[in-house]
């Protein structure tokens, strides 16, 4: 009976069979009730798997603008005024090499343009502690050959690949601070290598560290020139023996 | 919905217990009515339970339809179907999806004849990406695929479901080349700037400098990738590929390709020769541990089945034509075994341990932190091992790898080998590189097979290349016509020098 009448609501509705195997390659976990009404339109209709890349698309938007290439300014100004703009941009601060002065944005994200007139210095230290930048926006960094010091505290688009690019610096780099990153993983800081000038290097609290102690004595080792902040050596160790 | 039918059954079934109890008493004056009695609604009890499943089954969220089917027959017509659920396989499905986006308009079927993997190259895979290649095709490809890899959750994230995490390494390769082979690694190295891979060349000094772990020995010469480069997860990339395929509409199905029905047509060249064309018009999937198969009419096939391609191309008559014509040239690729050995030794190189290539051809990489690592090396073409089946020789690595091992790192002198495995590469004979296109007289077959050693890597850049090939007519962001088949009818071979 139950067969004629879902033949029956078949035949008239077609929404049911879509609904009947709608789930069918979800069976892993069960889907919150607006993640199951989207996939069950996903079966139906593909143009929700747009709407979900648009809502990423404009998720990630702030994240995006922050980090585009400044080629205009490049070409206009210069290197140097270009990677000056984009920090300040992204709410970060500098000092030019030879100065004392830093540059910053204000609570507002204002900043002054005095950075214009002066497209030969070059940068010297960059703050871009609790910033939006990604591996896009380092680009714009790239050229700054003098840099010595690059802080990163707490960012959270900071990832591997934004590390594996680092060794642009690898001939002036001296102090780099990644503490608080939480997408960083070991993979990530075997790319450190790169940076043999590097002498003060902090990976403390890093959330996705699994063992931090053991990676701690790892950097030391990669790095034996560089005075290494992280973890208390036996942190994470103790888990590591018991599996 | 589904609690009150629960509810509902569950009072009838009270009811008919509380029936059953009331005979209990009524046992002694007369055992055969509470027999017959008790048949009854045990009766009674089995229907309801058979009622209740059927219901359950026909609610939302199970896979239950009122036709009876063997599970996972492939349908009977779609437009597109892919032989081969490897890496490759999957990246072009996810690739065609992409490019149409409709669910129905483009029906892609994929089938796979091993569901749980146990042979395929890709899990077996030492999961490397590199740009250290010679070619300028297979540079662009790896930049391609490390910029995919890179934004991977952009790509294959998919709702409700966990980011994808590569646990990706980024250590760079290091190749050494003696003095015979310096001059090849110059060579490189200029065509890899060229296209943009960030790529260093080391004298053997400064590679002492910056790996003392290093025995350089004969060394004249060493290039050592600094970005874009490392190691990375291989059943991470294939599962994700699969899931996103998946949520797009690609149909899956677990059985085996064992032939093709083709239509024949005659054509004449320009030159009035007379030329054979087929097209396939069906593929028979057989389902597997059964002796079901179904006809799958299709208007493409695309042949993505790794090591076992070979065969794949023979079903549709390639290399056994006349002998003068393109279809007596059988595809050169074929299963080559290829062991991987596990070792331990603490002493080893620490997180600075680069994806290391000796000259010899052993190459070595870290497994983890706990003083792991894996190695391997490429046997001579006259020595190459059986590939009937996937045993691991062990002699041949206390002949052939340790000692050249033991000789560029010192410290493992004194390592233990923990374990070990074998994979195919699916090796392409006529010059080791990757076949993608159009075979010319088959004209509805393509290939994306013969990556003999690189495929892993290659497959994000590959499946969008073949899924141009098909939708565009042409290939748009890569041009890898070069990789096509007639090379292969043209004694033209594409040498690709670093092959591991
Ligand atoms: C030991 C080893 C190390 C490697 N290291 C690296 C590396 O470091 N970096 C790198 O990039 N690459 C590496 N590779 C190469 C890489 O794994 C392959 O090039 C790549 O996985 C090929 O993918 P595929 O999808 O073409 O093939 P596969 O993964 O082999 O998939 C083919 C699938 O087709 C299926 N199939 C076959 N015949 C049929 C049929 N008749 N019907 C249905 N299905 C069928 C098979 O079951 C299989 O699952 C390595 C390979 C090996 C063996």
């Amino acid at each position: 009976m139950a067969t004629s009448m879902l033949f029956q609501m078949r035949r008239y509705c077609p929404l049911v069979p879509c609904l009947t195997v709608a789930r069918r390659h979800y069976a892993s976990k069960p889907p919150s009730v607006f993640n199951k009404f989207l996939l069950q339109f996903n079966q139906r209709f593909l143009e929700v798997e747009y709407l979900i890349r648009l809502g990423n698309w404009f998720k990630t938007r702030d994240v995006r603008r922050k980090n585009v290439f400044y080629v205009y300014a490049q070409k206009k100004y210069g290197v140097n005024v270009a990677a000056a703009y984009c920090i300040l941009k992204l709410g970060g601060g500098f000092r030019f090499a030879g100065q004392t002065q830093w540059f910053r944005s204000d609570t507002k994200g204002k900043f002054s343009f005095d950075f214009v007139n002066t497209p030969d210095c070059t940068i010297e230290e960059i703050d871009l502690s609790s910033t939006l930048i990604n591996h896009d926006g380092l680009h714009n960094l790239t050229s700054q050959h003098n840099l010595r010091s690059l802080h990163l505290q707490g960012c959270p688009e900071v990832d591997d690949w934004f590390l594996s690019r680092l060794h642009v610096f690898g001939e002036s780099l001296q102090e780099l601070n990644l503490s608080h990153c939480p997408r960083i993983t070991v993979g990530g800081l075997a790319a450190l290598q790169h940076l043999r000038k590097l002498q003060k290097l902090d990976i403390s609290s890093l959330p996705r560290l699994q063992n931090p102690g053991l990676v701690h004595i790892l950097v030391e080792e990669m790095l034996p020139h560089c005075t290494v902040t992280g973890a208390e050596y036996d942190q994470g160790l103790q888990i590591q023996t018991d599996n | 919905m589904y609690r009150w039918h629960k509810i509902w059954f569950n009072v009838r079934i009270c009811k008919a217990s509380s029936l059953l109890k009331s005979n209990n008493c009524s046992r002694s004056f007369s055992t055969g009515r509470y027999v017959r009695k008790d048949h009854i609604t045990q009766d009674l009890e089995k229907q309801f339970k058979e009622l209740r499943d059927k219901v359950t089954a026909a609610l939302p969220g199970s896979d239950w339809s009122p036709i009876k089917l063997t599970h996972g027959l492939p349908p009977e017509r779609v437009d597109i179907v892919i032989v081969g659920g490897g890496v490759i396989g999957w990246s072009i499905a996810y690739w065609l999806k992409n490019k149409v986006m409709s669910r129905d308009s483009l029906r892609v079927l994929l089938v796979e004849k091993d569901p749980t993997y146990s042979q395929a190259s890709t899990v077996l895979s030492a999961g490397g990406i590199r740009q250290q290649f010679s070619l300028k095709e297979n540079v662009q490809l790896s930049l391609a695929s490390a910029n995919f890899l890179k934004n991977i959750n952009e790509h294959l994230g998919v709702v409700n479901e966990d980011p994808i995490d590569l646990q990706f390494n980024h250590s760079g390769y290091l190749f050494l080349a003696s003095q015979a082979s310096a001059h090849i690694i110059e060579e490189n190295y200029v065509i890899q700037k060229e296209q943009g891979a960030k790529v260093m060349l080391l004298s053997p000094s400064k590679l002492k400098e910056r790996f003392p772990c290093l025995n350089t020995d004969g060394v004249a010469l060493a290039s050592l990738g600094l970005e874009n480069e490392g190691w990375f997860d291989p059943w991470t990339l294939l599962n994700a590929f699969r899931r996103k395929a998946m949520s797009m509409g690609v149909y899956q199905c677990f059985g085996e390709v064992t032939g093709f029905r083709c239509s024949t047509q005659n054509a004449e060249t320009m030159d009035g020769d007379l030329l054979n064309i087929r097209r396939i018009k069906h593929v028979n999937v057989q389902m597997a541990n059964s002796l079901e198969y179904q006809p799958v009419e299709c208007a493409i096939v695309v042949n993505a089945a790794g090591a076992g391609s070979g065969k794949i191309a023979e079903m549709a008559g390639i290399g056994h034509g006349p002998k003068t014509s393109m279809m007596s040239i059988p595809l050169p690729v074929e299963p080559r075994k290829r062991f991987i050995y596990v070792v331990h030794c603490p002493e080893g190189p620490g997180l600075e341990c680069p994806f290391l290539i000796d000259y010899s051809g052993v190459y070595l990489r870290r497994e983890g932190l706990g003083g792991n690592y894996i190695t391997g090396m490429s046997p001579e073409e006259n020595e190459e091992p059986d590939c009937s089946n996937l045993d691991v020789d062990h002699d041949f690595f206390q002949e052939k790898v340790w000692p050249h091992l033991a000789h560029r790192v010192p410290a493992f002198e004194g390592l233990k080998v923990t374990g070990s495995w074998a994979g195919f590469y699916d090796y392409n004979t006529f010059d080791q590189n990757g076949i993608v296109g159009l075979h010319p007289l088959v004209n509805n077959m393509y290939f994306a097979t013969g990556f003999s050693g690189h495929g892993l890597q290659h497959s994000p850049a590959v499946g969008r290349a073949v899924a141009e090939l098909i939708l565009d007519g042409g290939f748009k962001t890569i041009d890898l016509s070069a990789f096509d088949f007639r090379r292969v009818f043209n004694l033209e071979p594409m040498l690709e020098s670093n092959i591991v």
